[in-house]
């Protein structure tokens, strides 16, 4: 799932618009599978950090109650176009996703 | 008599609990550093409780705090909130599902230029209140929206 990031950003005067869309399960771990009976285990996004220019604008902290396929929507005030903004995101299991994106 | 003596007795054991409860999160260390995953907050079974491992205990009601949220959710899978804060000085910014089996659902740091403005999706059990927390200035401030919900979203 390495590739599974989506991201938009639109200039509104010197506030960037960021919408970011991510490809996750988001397995909260509560969830019975109804073959076997068995608990599906969790398996979540639980760290998002945002980058502008190499400069963190964003560190979010998730729990699995953010929807399958998490959507993401932030503004950045002072950004210019032609700034690079990078989102990497880490799940409970470590596996990593990363996206990026001019503005 | 013995009815008073015994509600009595829950009343101040209840109280007791929350004071350990917040003791226990002013000190932990470990939630300065940011990187890691607080995992006593998002597993925490109740609001005050996942507030408490927050430090955000004791939160004051503000009308700063603006959210979007449907009145009606038909399906509680996908619920989109939209935050924006008004406070001045905003850090952060954190969303709650107070009926769901663990309230905290996420926690938004925000630096160098970011906006107190959050747009997300998230799951609801059932029919309940979405509380949004915020930090400015050392100190908390919340505010909160019902949402009904039709078919829940966890578990099942």
């Amino acid at each position: 799932m390495a590739d599974g990031m989506k991201m938009r950003t639109t200039l509104q005067g010197d506030t960037a618009d960021v919408k970011v869309l991510m490809n996750h399960i988001m397995e909260t771990g509560t969830r019975k599978d109804a073959k076997t009976g068995k608990l599906i285990p969790a398996h979540f996004i639980n760290h998002v950090v945002a980058t502008l220019n190499g400069k963190t604008v964003l560190e979010a902290q998730w729990g699995p109650a953010v929807s399958k396929n998490p959507f993401l929507g932030f503004r950045i005030k002072g950004a210019k176009a032609g700034d690079k903004l990078v989102v990497n995101a880490e799940d409970n299991m470590g596996e990593k996703l990363s996206g990026e994106s001019t503005i | 008599m013995n009815q008073m003596r015994r509600t009595f007795l829950k009343g101040t054991g209840a109280a007791g609990t929350v004071a350990v409860a917040i003791a226990a999160g002013l000190l932990k260390p470990g939630q300065v550093l940011a990187a890691e995953w607080n995992k006593a907050a998002f597993g925490a079974k109740n609001m005050a409780d996942a507030m408490a491992n927050l430090n955000i205990a004791g939160a004051a009601e503000s009308k700063d705090i603006l959210i979007k949220v449907p009145d009606i959710a038909e399906n509680g899978v996908v619920v989109p909130v939209e935050v924006t804060s008004k406070v001045p000085g905003t850090t952060s910014i954190m969303i709650f599902v107070e009926k769901n089996a663990s309230p905290l659902v996420a926690e938004f740091e925000l630096s160098n230029g970011a906006e107190a403005y959050i747009s997300t999706r998230i799951k609801m059990a059932s029919t309940s209140h979405v509380r949004v927390a915020v930090k400015a200035g050392g100190k908390a401030y919340t505010a909160s929206k019902e949402v009904k919900v039709t078919l829940g979203g966890c578990g099942g």
